[in-house]
């Protein structure tokens, strides 16, 4: 067999298995980013009561689970957010997405939360999210564009980066 | 059968075989993780077992110290 042939044969292989990589790798690659516009939640159907006035507040979305620590932990520190700037137009949404919705309610049990908390059970909004921790959090403006996104919580320096940027957005 | 033919067949057996594993594999979702996350997949979910499991191991290996404890074995600490 000619050299040539071989060399070209042998590029196009290594080719295809690239795409294939690339595709591969590619999946999932979606995902909500800052400057996007925040879905309307209504067409998810969530389970839970979503809050009714949504119109012109800032939106702080956290997606949560129970078998998560780091979401038990940011749990105080969400009831604290709440407590402190929801008079003034922050709403606070903890989505759930426990794939067995007893597990939401134990947790709640034990961590009550006085913030909305509904459970996305098809996993379809979190989905759309295309989030890679758990938890994350979006915040988002009155005019429904995400100002902020977080990737997991640090304590202390997460929750003070929270108060930064919920106050600038409820200035605007 | 000629070498060329050889050649071929090998070749798209290997790129079917590599497409066949790759597509096997499956990207676990952060929000799917419950199950990986249960105290039950922990390999060291039970303290106590691991140490009598590491005494007796390391006792009839002789090899005391030998998974990063202080001491290289000779059963002199």
């Amino acid at each position: 067999m000619p050299i040539r042939l071989v060399k070209s044969r042998t590029t196009a292989l290594l080719a295809a298995v690239g795409c294939w990589l690339a595709v591969a790798g590619a999946a999932g690659a979606d995902g909500l980013k800052v400057g996007d516009h925040f879905p309307d939640l209504t067409a998810f159907k969530l389970e839970g009561k979503l809050p009714d006035a949504l119109k012109d507040k800032v939106l702080m979305l956290d997606f949560w689970a129970s078998w998560c620590d780091p979401c038990k932990a940011s749990f105080p520190a969400m009831e604290e957010l709440h407590r402190r700037y929801q008079p003034k137009g922050l709403v606070i949404i903890a989505v759930n997405v426990d794939e067995n919705r007893a597990d939401m309610e134990a947790f709640l049990k034990k961590n009550a939360a006085t913030f909305a908390v509904v459970r996305d059970a098809a996993q379809k909004l979190v989905e759309k999210t295309g989030i890679a921790t758990m938890p994350s959090s979006f915040l988002v403006d009155r005019g429904g564009t995400i100002r902020f996104a977080h990737s997991g919580y640090r304590g202390e320096e997460t929750k003070l980066q929270y108060q930064r940027e919920i106050e600038s957005l409820l200035q605007k | 059968m000629k070498r060329q033919t050889v050649f071929r067949a090998g070749a798209v057996a290997a790129l079917g075989g590599l497409l066949l594993a790759t597509a096997g594999c499956a990207n676990v979702k952060p929000w799917q993780r419950g199950t990986l996350a249960d105290s039950i997949m922990r390999a060291d979910r039970d303290p106590i077992g691991v140490a009598m499991d590491e005494h007796v191991f390391f006792s009839r290996e002789g090899a005391s110290g030998g998974r990063g404890v202080g001491g290289g074995g000779c059963g002199c600490n």
